[in-house]
């Protein structure tokens, strides 16, 4: 789901795809970059993201991934299921606080 | 998963996706661009470099885990495995030849017997629904009177044609019988097999025709006469060479030119299984083809198998309860002025009955079909000891891989993954064995046809391998995977991986479990061993005792010539006159010492019993001799002594008091064993002949009638010269000690010379007796095979672990020498414990032997299933292949230089 959220702006290659999810998550993610790759091929194969060669800032050859329509789509139903859960995990948790507090 | 990504997926299994290669550039740039940043970051160039791999983790694993998304492990791995499997094999061919044919053998054994028993038993007639078809006979037969003219079960014309138009049971029925019919070309008449067929035969049965039309039932009316043939693929394609325009073109049968109807198609063999036809003639042309004898209005001639179709729904049980309701008034219209008067009232009792019947008839299949299962059987006993040799070998490679496993353990492999890698390694060896048995099972069913095959009567079997026979060799290879895989798999993955990389294999216990594994799976060998090696024993004493077996005649130097004189249309007073010639013709052959008329050669499958009293009592106190019909000086030829009174001779004319000559068992039942010549015996009425009395005037030693396993029969000679109503028949035995090739070509020239329509056939007598022993040939052939391929199979076995044993067991033997022990106990020692395993496998075997040997009891002849003398036989060969097969590895165990084998450690 991040990385889908990632690619919303535009396309990206691998590094510039972990680099930005430090990023977004302000350092509480320390994912290793290798588990990108594995991800990267499944939403490949689900048809939510396609990918191509191109060159980046540095003259470099990197592959490129982009959002399509379907994993678009995707997203936006990912992110409501995520904000679901988020609601019901707090829903269930803030009244332990409360709970607690007492 | 989308269908598409599967297809992917299969493909990555022969190429490496390109995805792959992507992939590896993608990391690469991956981390130069994380390397870069650090570089920025002011890093030296080491460290940005170990940040970013550090940053990344395990590139392997990211690999490896993309490449399961594109790729199916399962099918993956074992692409590996059998690829590794393969790479083995190559380096080392000794062992994978060994292994390969090992396998091919026993798979090819077990094939080959199981595709005969697929032809002769499971498949069914390559005709429409079979599993509708049912036999159609009577249930139970006493007092039925007459010829029986066919090996099956038969019906008499009358009765079929009363089935055909009454009966309600069936939505058809059909009728057939096998015969011969004599194609002439020029002066020669070449006899084919051939079918009598009811007009509707080939409509019944869903049979089209490849070319012209089959039958129907205007065809099959009576009188019709020579009228039309049908004829089959092979003959069409074979005898005619496939001519397009072969309908229409004329055979010869006997005197009249009948014009080819069809053809059928291919694939259609006829209604028996073993026998293929060449033509098929409608019932009713019976009489025409035959000058003798009209078959169709006779109750008597039993010669029509019938069968029926169940109607679409129907259950056998309704067919059988319509036709129980319909045999009183079939069998009472039936009923025609032969049967013998006193049989009528057991005629009219007689029940029709119908069996299931898919896959036709079969003299075949009812002669070799229990000796078949039994030597499958044996196969795959072969089959199991082949396995356990391969187990061990496959146990000995696996040992020298423990360390390579344990260390693969101790890495993270899973027990699963390895067991599945170590049996998918043995693949290759089942792939090439199953297929070289699968070729190798061709060529020996083609043996088994031809050994199964007699004179003047080859078997047509079509062995092509069905869906059957390709699924049982391929469930036998897995199963022999299974078998020789899965045992030494689970053992090598249950070691210790800590133990095992500490201390080495051997100490860490692997060494005693696997010799404890090894020594079990070659005592089964053994125990298995004489099983089979015993079974070979008793059925080679069988077959010997059969050939040797006193039949009570000579049969060396005999030769049976068959003369048909139909063609010479004579009437019967002639016929006597002209046999009578033509035996003093062959008489005055040189060379041929003597020659006899005889209606029934003994051992011949011919039998004929009619019931015999004392003249003046009740027929109820008599008994059912069998009867033959022979000329003058038939017992100096066949070397039967005759005992009492006189040979039947030319005075024994139709004219004449009527005489026989019988046998001492029929003087022991009929006289209590006096001298019964001079006494008078009453035989009841035959279909062609009445109630006659008949003086007894010679007395013979017993000899064999229908079977040289029966116990002597009683029997009646008859004189052949007095028969007022001779059929042109004349068959003779010549006993001459002329080479056969020769003898028959002067006969065949002295019969041309006296008349060009007269036919004759040769057979030589001593063939034919070997002939009736062919199950017991098969049997004892089989089994030797397969005995002697189990004790190789053992040998070569036993010898594998005495080796191991002993070169476990070098240093052992070395302080043993240093401290004195001599080379010759060495020797002993080593010798004792193959005796020793040998021993406890033979004690394991014993109830197994006498198991088996109990189920071929009935099989064996002169010699009792559990013979202690066979029995001896099979263990001193077996412990003889023990100690052969154990003397090299002793001698190299003798051979041990205590220095070297103490400096090992």
């Amino acid at each position: 789901m991040l990385i889908l959220r990632t690619l919303r702006w535009g396309a990206a290659h691998g590094h510039g795809i972990a680099k930005s999810i430090e990023r977004m998550s302000e350092d509480t993610l320390k994912v290793e970059h290798g588990s990108l790759y594995p991800a990267l091929q499944r939403l490949q194969q689900e048809g939510w993201i396609n990918a191509e060669w191109g060159v980046s800032k540095n003259n470099q050859r990197a592959k490129y991934y982009r959002l399509t329509a379907l994993g678009r789509r995707q997203l936006v139903a990912e992110a409501s299921r995520w904000e679901r859960f988020v609601k019901a995990v707090s829903g269930v948790l803030k009244p332990a606080e409360s709970e607690e507090g007492q | 998963m989308s269908w598409r990504l599967n297809l992917a997926k299969l493909a990555s299994l022969f190429r490496r996706p390109q995805t792959m290669n992507d992939l590896e550039e993608e990391i690469r740039t991956h981390l130069q661009m994380e390397e870069q940043e650090n570089l920025e970051f002011g890093m030296s160039p080491d460290e940005a470099r170990y940040a970013a791999l550090r940053q990344f983790g395990n590139v392997a694993l990211a690999q490896q885990k993309s490449r399961e998304m594109w790729v199916w492990n399962r099918a993956e791995t074992m692409r590996q495995d059998l690829g590794f499997g393969l790479r083995q094999l190559k380096r080392s061919p000794t062992f994978a030849a060994v292994a390969v044919l090992t396998l091919a053998l026993g798979i090819g054994a077990n094939t080959a017997i199981f595709q005969m028993l697929d032809a002769v038993r499971l498949r069914s007639l390559p005709v429409t629904n079979p599993h509708e078809l049912t036999l159609i006979h009577l249930a139970d037969m006493p007092g039925k009177r007459g010829s029986q003219d066919t090996t099956y079960p038969a019906l008499n014309n009358p009765l079929w044609q009363y089935i055909r138009d009454h009966q309600a049971a069936f939505s058809q029925v059909l009728a057939w019988s096998p015969t011969m019919l004599g194609i002439s070309e020029g002066v020669h008449e070449r006899a084919v097999p051939s079918l009598w067929v009811s007009g509707n035969f080939f409509d019944v049965l869903g049979v089209r025709p490849a070319l012209g039309r089959l039958f129907n039932s205007a065809d099959d009316e009576p009188g019709c006469g020579a009228s039309g043939l049908v004829v089959s693929y092979g003959f069409w394609q074979e005898q005619l060479g496939g001519d397009p325009h072969a309908i229409g073109r004329t055979l010869t049968i006997g005197r009249h030119p009948v014009p080819i109807l069809g053809v059928t198609r291919a694939g259609f063999t006829g209604p028996e299984i073993g026998h293929s036809f060449d033509l098929a003639a409608p019932i009713c042309s019976q009489p025409a083809y035959w000058t003798d004898g009209n078959w169709l209005d006779s109750s008597t001639d039993w010669w029509l198998t019938v069968m029926g179709r169940l109607k679409p729904g129907g259950s056998l049980a309704e067919a059988n309860a319509s036709l129980k309701s319909l045999s009183p008034a079939a069998f009472e219209s039936s009923l025609r002025k032969d049967y013998p008067t006193e049989n009528v009232r057991d005629y009219l009792r007689f029940q029709l009955v119908a069996d299931s019947a898919p896959s036709g008839v079969s003299w075949l299949r009812d002669k070799y079909e229990n000796p078949l299962w039994m030597l499958l059987g044996l196969a795959g006993v072969v089959l199991l000891i082949a396995c356990a040799n391969l187990a061990n070998l496959m146990l000995a490679r696996g040992s020298a891989r423990m360390q390579e496993l344990a260390v693969r353990l101790s890495l993270g492999a899973t027990r699963a993954r390895l067991i599945w890698q170590l049996l998918w390694e043995t693949a290759p060896l089942i792939l090439f064995g199953a297929a070289t048995g699968l070729v190798l099972a061709r060529v020996l069913g083609k043996c088994l046809i031809d050994l199964l095959s007699t004179q003047g009567d080859s078997l047509f079997v079509d062995l092509h391998p069905d869906w059957r026979v390709l699924g049982f060799t391929s469930t036998l290879a897995a199963l022999t995977a299974l078998l020789f895989g899965l045992v030494p798999a689970f053992r090598a993955v249950s070691i210790a991986p800590n133990e095992v990389m500490k201390t080495g294999w051997a100490r860490a216990g692997g060494m005693q479990e696997s010799s404890r594994l090894r020594r079990a799976l070659v005592i089964a060998q053994v125990a298995l061993s004489l099983v089979l090696i015993t079974g070979a024993v008793l059925f080679a004493r069988t077959l010997g005792n059969l050939l040797t077996v006193d039949a009570g005649f000579r049969e060396d130097s005999i030769l049976i010539a068959q003369l048909d004189l139909t063609r010479l249309r004579l009437p019967a007073p002639l016929r006597i006159t002209a046999k009578r010639e033509i035996l003093d013709q062959l008489r005055t052959i040189p060379g041929a010492e003597s020659a006899a008329e005889a209606r029934i050669v003994p051992l011949s499958g011919g039998s004929i019993d009619n019931r015999v009293w004392a003249e003046g009592e009740d027929r109820q106190s008599g008994f059912d001799p069998n009867f033959n019909w022979v000329g003058e000086g038939y017992f100096k030829t066949l070397g039967i002594p005759l005992l009492a009174g006189r040979d039947l001779d030319e005075k024994d004319t139709p004219a004449s008091p009527k005489v026989a000559i019988v046998n001492e068992e029929f003087a022991r039942r009929f006289a209590k064993g006096a001298n019964p010549v001079g006494l008078r015996i009453r035989r009841e009425a035959t279909p062609h002949e009445p109630e006659m009395v008949f003086e007894i005037v010679g007395l013979v030693k017993n000899s064999k009638y229908l079977d040289l396993r029966e116990r002597f029969r009683p029997i009646v000679y008859l004189s052949v010269t007095q028969d007022q109503n001779p059929d042109p028949f004349e068959q003779v035995l010549i006993h001459s000690t002329l080479p056969v090739p020769m003898l028959t070509s002067t006969i065949k020239r002295e019969v041309g010379e006296r008349s060009p329509d007269i036919s004759v056939d040769f057979s030589v007598f001593k063939t034919q007796i070997q002939e009736s022993l062919l199950p017991e040939k098969l049997m004892a052939a089989l089994s030797g095979f397969f005995g002697i391929l189990a004790g190789l199979l053992t040998a070569v076995g036993l010898y594998g672990v005495i080796s191991f044993l002993v070169a476990r067991r070098t240093h052992e033997i070395g302080i043993r020498m240093a401290l004195g022990a001599g080379k010759a106990q060495v020797l002993l020692s080593v010798l004792r414990e193959t005796l020793l395993l040998t021993m406890v496998g033979m004690g394991l075997g014993l109830p197994i032997t006498f198991g088996v040997a109990r189920l071929i009891a009935g099989m064996l002849f002169g010699v009792k299933p559990e013979d202690p003398a066979s029995l001896t036989m099979a263990a001193c060969a077996l412990c003889a292949v023990g100690l052969a097969a154990a003397y090299i590895p002793a001698l190299r165990a003798a051979k041990v230089d205590p220095v070297v084998a103490l400096r090992y450690e």
